[in-house]
């Protein structure tokens, strides 16, 4: 009798298959002596006895028929809910209460110490003494030095030649078997203020180290999803030679905001809006993309832009404090991937 | 007893040699005091009693030398000897202990030992090198990032920030910047030269009363403009420019035009495709041939 009472549960659940509905013919026929001999009707809805898991059935495929019934049943009750909601904010009209923001992982980021209020005096004062000072102060100009490792392959070779249409005042120059300290003090002589060098393996671009001349601190990246300009679908022509202008987004702690000064200080201060050209690096999540778009305003609240020039994501790597030194240099912050990469919502840029 | 040739029938041909590896083509001996790392019947060291081999150890060049006499002893079967750091002297020592050895040895320990100095030459010179340094990298960890980044690329939305950033910059950028926009410029030039007409007009009539009699009815034309004058875009263009220069020219002085044309941001009017913005008929005439041709029928 247990048995049949199990069954007639189940079936009275749901109806929808096959088995389901013989089931319920069955039921039918004993509910009808059910009732002849007890003179209770058997319950439509699930009676399961109390403690029971649809994963304790035994028998595969009627466990899995019992979890799809009890899935459809989940959707349904969710969808009624919704509707419900709906109808009744509907009703509400302007009265309703604000819909519920999402949460992501940016709103559920954790809240890092570093970031930087914009009214910080002791931000500002570090920033008006550290090494891009004269940068900001426009005593310098930023005149940039291209390079790549040793014996780059051809997407290497055309990334620096477009990296160098779109950063104005730069050159690019191939080292062959030349080693980077040396380079450095040649650089300096030369009145250079930044070193970029793009890391190849493989024949493909991977890493990139950007270093700030005159004793500036050395960032490497690691560099991915690099496209070349005939790689980009719907790009405008190429680059003209107008410097253009820079957007730097969501650099909000310290460390992410010596980054930012960083980019910034690669490109000339004064932008020559008839060129209408933005270059983008925009830090999502640690990742900071970067972009070359050329804009144009269609109105007052629409503008349109369209995407030039080579387009590439940065992960910083480490950061450190003097030019370029793998053995002896003084790093400011190190990306440890066992201890920083164990929480999803903890960034640091 | 020794007999080497037994030794190597047995060995090199027959039996099982645990130094010998074979591939498709030819075998080779993996014997740590075997010369030429071949096996043959004359480099295998276990099928020749005297022989003599060159072995480096930490930068020093060694000769070992396995002579019959010793075949008992095992413990002192290897004689060494340490080699000059000096190229040709070394070579002298190894003709000096090599003496009256058979011409192979001493040929292929010469060339052995002139090997191995050159490869401890390149060693040395690489050192002082630069090194690539290869990272390992752990696929987990990759993918992961991959992962990630994908992610926060969707999460980015870059072109939207990228758009509201823009126009952010554009509100702030107002004072004295002369943005001319379609719908504005339109308005903006219609009333000009709404004005001028009206001024111009007004010095016609003040020239035309001054030289004909005063109270003459005249028919004067109408001083609005009429839309057939201005649906040219060039000509608005034309307005436009001529009306921004008086502008120019009246309100600033020379040096404010300078970095006031530079914060134009080459904001200009899209001069592309006409925006009628007002009702404009287009009168297109058809020839109709039909009725000549009815005409000669009948």
């Amino acid at each position: 009798m247990a048995k049949a009472g199990d069954k007639s549960g189940g079936s009275g659940k749901k109806g929808l298959k096959r088995k389901a509905a013989t089931e319920e013919a069955q039921e039918a026929a004993v509910g009808e002596d059910g009732t002849t001999e007890s003179g209770v009707q058997p319950p439509k809805t699930a009676a399961f006895p109390p403690g029971f898991s649809i994963s304790e059935i035994k028998n595969k495929q009627r466990r899995h028929l019992m979890f799809t019934r009890w899935k459809q049943q989940q959707r349904k009750e969710k969808s009624a809910a919704k509707k419900k909601l709906k109808k009744e904010r509907e009703a509400l009209g302007d009265k309703a209460p604000p819909k519920p923001v999402p949460k992501t992982i940016d709103n559920q980021r954790v809240y890092d110490e570093t970031i930087v209020d914009p009214n910080d005096e002791e931000v500002a004062y570090d920033e008006a003494t550290d090494e891009f000072a004269s940068y900001f102060n426009r005593q310098t100009s930023p005149k940039i030095l291209i390079t790549t490792s040793d014996r780059p392959h051809g997407r290497t070779v055309r990334l620096c030649e477009q990296l160098s249409t779109v950063i104005p005042n730069s050159h690019v120059y191939y080292r062959r078997g030349l080693a980077l300290k040396k380079i450095i003090p040649q650089c300096i002589s030369r009145d250079f203020t930044d070193l970029i060098v793009i890391n190849e393996d493989r024949k493909i671009p991977n890493g990139l180290i950007l270093s700030h001349l005159p004793s500036g601190p050395t960032a490497h990246f690691k560099m991915s999803s690099v496209r070349l300009r005939k790689e980009i679908k719907r790009r405008g022509k190429d680059p003209t030679e107008h410097i253009p202008e820079i957007i730097l987004n969501n650099f909000t702690t310290r460390l992410g905001h010596s980054i930012g000064c960083m980019f910034a200080s690669l490109f000339p201060h004064n932008p020559q809006f008839i060129g209408r050209q933005v270059a983008t690096f925009h830090n999502q999540r640690d990742y900071i993309f970067f972009r070359f778009h050329r804009y144009i305003f269609k109105s007052e609240k629409k503008v349109g832009i369209q995407e030039l020039g080579p387009r590439f994501t940065l992960k910083l790597r480490s950061l450190q404090k003097g030019t370029f030194d793998s053995k002896y240099g003084e790093y400011e912050w190190v990306h440890k991937p066992r201890e920083m990469d164990t929480s999803r919502r903890k960034f640091h840029l | 007893m020794q007999s080497d040739d037994v030794i190597w029938d047995t060995l090199g041909n027959k039996q099982f040699c645990s130094f010998k590896i074979r591939t498709k083509t030819r075998s080779f001996c993996r014997n740590e005091y075997s010369l030429t790392r071949l096996c043959n019947r004359s480099s295998c060291p276990l099928a020749n009693s005297q022989y003599a081999t060159i072995k480096e150890e930490k930068g020093q060049c060694y000769l070992y030398m396995k002579v019959i006499e010793r075949a008992a002893f095992p413990r002192r079967l290897w004689e060494r000897v340490r080699l000059h750091k000096n190229y040709e002297k070394a070579l002298e020592q190894i003709d000096e202990n090599l003496i009256y050895w058979p011409r192979f040895i001493r040929h292929k320990c010469k060339q052995r030992f002139t090997k191995i100095t050159q490869y401890l030459i390149r060693i040395r010179k690489l050192t002082l090198k630069r090194r690539r340094k290869l990272v390992p990298l752990s696929k987990k960890v990759e993918r992961r990032e991959k992962r990630r980044e994908e992610k926060a690329l969707i999460a980015a939305q870059l072109d939207n920030a990228i758009e509201k950033e823009l126009l952010e910059r554009l509100k702030q950028d107002t004072d004295g910047d002369i943005y001319n926009f379609p719908i504005h410029a339109f308005d903006k030039a219609l009333e000009q030269q709404e004005m001028e007409s009206g001024s111009s007009d007004a010095e016609e009539k003040d020239d035309e009363e001054d030289e004909e009699d005063v109270g003459k009815r005249e028919f004067v034309e109408d001083d609005e403009v009429d839309e057939s004058d201005l649906s040219d875009f060039e000509d608005m263009d034309k307005l436009d420019a001529s009306s921004d220069e008086d502008q120019e020219d009246k309100s600033s002085s020379e040096e404010e035009e300078k970095p006031l044309d530079a914060k134009h941001k080459g904001k200009t009017p899209l001069k592309g495709p006409l925006r009628r913005k007002r009702a404009y008929v287009e009168i297109e005439n058809e020839q109709e041939t039909e009725p000549v041709a009815k005409a000669r029928t009948t």
